[in-house]
């Protein structure tokens, strides 16, 4: 579905990703994990169009995504649920629900209410506070509005930029509990996020980032197993003497 | 019918995107993990950036059998000792062995290519599957082991019992499928013969040879007098072991595992890539392991590459059976000896110009190999216990540097040179 090679990309003289390669293929979790200042957000960004890449290439579906206006990419099936959520604080979650789906072609705006019953049964919280602000939300419930806003427009790939950041423990894990429930689904999702641990565990692949580079990919439980990725990530050392 | 059908099954496009991406991070673990490989890349003015293409292997340097040689015994692991679960080694004097590690994914990963090439093979988790390979420290036994378990056969791990126990289990224990040498198969037969086991007596159905190089004759001859699909595996311990490579039920050419492995055939002279089809040395270079990455190793197993694509539905590209060496290595019951390791041992015991000659044969399908040295008159006449002291130090020497049963015949002085002429040191006389 979404093949990157040789990818760099930064800002301005900065160059932030070095030669990233790496693929998600359909019905996938793929988790890329890294420290702060790894790339992660960059990538997705490249990904959006919202980062210019300077070479590489990014194939989604078999188009040049580096030669798309990032406003043209969610149409294309690829969204991003952007870290800090991001939603609309001053409009209620309905509309922001609805401003989601905006990607969806007028023939298929017909759609929208069954998207939105769909997102209810997956955000239960969100049906009960429909009518409300977003700004008034928790930031749990904000990160939901974010994640069914993205899935509105049923998008092919949906990537997450840190979801859990901020989020109390039983939240996050709640959160992945969603995603994991999105690939059962039949979605596809790229997931960035500094909890490795929490990420790999409902990952089939993954890929560690590390000063812009992949040093480590795998499957997930490979990830896992792994002692760099344990002693870097997963906060093992201690625990193995 | 399938291990991992996801791999084995691969489209071209994605199978060339993840050995790219499995590439650029083995070259960044070698650079960054390994002294040797960061020093050698350094040497050849290498930025490992520039890989952006499978095509830019081509540029980078070859590791050969003295490099791990030299870096004896963990120099090129590319992890701390505490994270290898496992090691294993070649056979040979120190200086003159390979030390390879495994990590706990190594180790899981090694497992799955053995039980492909097993399923490939016909082999399934109903099998009970018996394996006559030493245990030991080499990696056959215990690598083919893990593999079969994998499967969820019932592995009888026979290992080097005595022949006739070997045919009794096989018998009683009902065993579908043999694993072993090619030759050892063969023997197993003769010694059915003689005891009068009848090969209908047996449930064999499969028999999955490898170790050492064979032909479509002994083939023919196994599958025939056992009533079985024999198919052939490749691997080779600096690489892994067993798993490398390894025949579907066509039992036409051996699919190369290439999601772990990335295989070119090279010229061994010119070191450039061989018209396509044509027969040329192994190089290897592991995608994979964590423990022990390899690049570019030379192997010195010449095959070549058969065309695509395969009945049986796998994408992963076959290669021929294993043709030959390019250097003079030869297998003894499975076991890898070099001539050179031999020349030394004996410079040091019968001083270093001492002529002597190999000799291998294969009787009754058993490898014997016989080191012929030359002594000077005075000891070959007069001093029997000398001699048979020097026999024995050299018996014994070889033994524990090549990991062999040999056999020492001291001749007369000027005798090899009768035999053999122009200073040919090696006499296989086996038949394939």
């Amino acid at each position: 579905m979404l093949k990157i090679r040789n990818l760099e990309a930064g800002y301005g003289k900065l160059r932030v990703l070095r030669k990233v390669s790496m693929h998600v293929s359909a019905g996938e979790i793929v988790a890329i994990i890294g420290a702060n200042g790894s790339g992660k957000t960059t990538l997705l960004g490249a990904i959006a169009g919202l980062v210019e890449a300077t070479s590489g290439e990014i194939r989604f579906q078999g188009e040049d995504l580096t030669l798309l206006a990032a406003s043209r990419i969610p149409a294309r099936g690829c969204v991003l649920v952007p870290e800090g959520r991001q939603v609309f604080a001053a409009m209620t979650v309905e509309e922001n629900l609805l401003l989601g789906g905006h990607p969806l072609a007028r023939e298929r705006r017909g759609e929208l209410d069954g998207l939105l019953a769909h997102q209810y049964e997956l955000f239960p919280i969100l049906r009960e506070r429909r009518r409300q602000l977003a700004g008034t939300l928790s930031g749990g419930e904000q990160q939901m509005l974010a994640m069914g806003r993205a899935l509105m427009s049923r998008p092919s790939l949906v990537m997450m930029d840190e979801p859990s950041t901020g989020l109390a423990p039983l939240i996050v894990r709640d959160i992945f509990a969603i995603i994991a429930r999105l690939r059962q689904e039949g979605n596809t999702v790229l997931l960035v996020e500094q909890n490795a641990k929490a990420a790999l565990a409902i990952a089939d692949r993954g890929y560690v980032l590390e000063t812009g580079k992949v040093i480590i990919q795998g499957p997930a439980e490979d990830l896992l197993a792994n002692r760099d990725v344990q002693r870097a990530y997963l906060g093992r050392e201690r625990l193995e003497g | 019918m399938y291990w991992q059908e996801q791999y084995e099954c691969m489209a071209r496009e994605d199978l060339e995107q993840l050995q790219l991406e499995r590439l650029q991070a083995t070259l960044y673990r070698l650079g960054t993990h390994v002294p040797f490989y960061r020093r050698r890349l350094q040497e050849a003015r290498f930025d490992f950036e520039t890989v952006t293409s499978l095509e830019a292997l081509a540029a980078l340097p070859f590791t050969t059998k003295e490099d791990l040689h030299a870096n004896y015994p963990y120099g090129l692991f590319a992890v701390p000792l505490r994270d290898v679960v496992r090691i294993h080694s070649t056979s040979g004097a120190a200086g003159m062995t390979t030390v390879v590690g495994y990590t706990r994914n190594d180790i899981k990963n090694w497992a799955d290519l053995v039980a492909r090439l097993f399923r490939a093979a016909g082999v399934t988790a109903e099998d009970v599957v018996q394996i006559a390979h030493d245990y030991g420290i080499l990696t056959g036994g215990l690598g083919l082991h893990y593999g079969a378990e994998r499967l969820g056969a019932s592995v009888i791990p026979i290992s080097t019992a005595h022949i006739k126990r070997q045919l009794r289990i096989m018998r009683d224990f009902k065993t579908t499928a043999l694993v072993c040498t090619p030759s050892h198969a063969l023997k197993l037969v003769e010694t059915m013969m003689e005891v009068g086991l009848n090969p209908s007596e047996l449930s064999l159905k499969y028999g999955i040879f490898g170790a050492e190089r064979w032909s479509e004759a002994m083939r023919a001859e196994i599958a025939e007098r056992l009533g079985i699909v024999a198919t052939d595996n490749y691997g080779l311990s600096e690489i892994m072991g067993p798993g490398v490579a390894g025949e579907c039920r066509e039992c036409h050419g051996l699919h190369v595992n290439e999601d772990h492995f990335l295989v070119e055939i090279l010229n061994p002279r010119t070191l450039q890539p061989v018209p396509e089809g044509e027969t040329g040395e192994l190089v290897i270079t592991t995608l994979t392991k964590e423990a022990f990455p390899v690049l570019r190793y030379r192997t010195r197993d010449l095959a070549s590459f058969l065309p695509d694509p395969c009945p049986c539905g796998r994408t992963l590209r076959r290669i021929s059976r294993i043709q030959g060496r390019s250097d003079d290595m030869l297998i003894v019951r499975g076991v890898n000896v070099f001539p050179g390791q031999i020349a030394a041992a004996l410079a040091e015991i019968n001083g270093p110009d001492s002529p002597y000659l190999i000799v291998v044969e294969r009787e009754r399908h058993e490898d014997r190999l016989t080191v012929m040295v030359e002594v000077t008159e005075s000891l070959f006449f007069d001093e029997v216990r000398k001699q048979w002291a020097l026999a024995d130090r050299i018996q014994e020497r070889l033994a524990t540097d090549l990991g062999l049963q040999v056999q020492v015949k001291l001749v007369e002085e000027k005798t090899l040179e009768k035999v053999e002429g122009h200073g040919n040191r090696v006499l296989d006389k086996r038949q394939l």
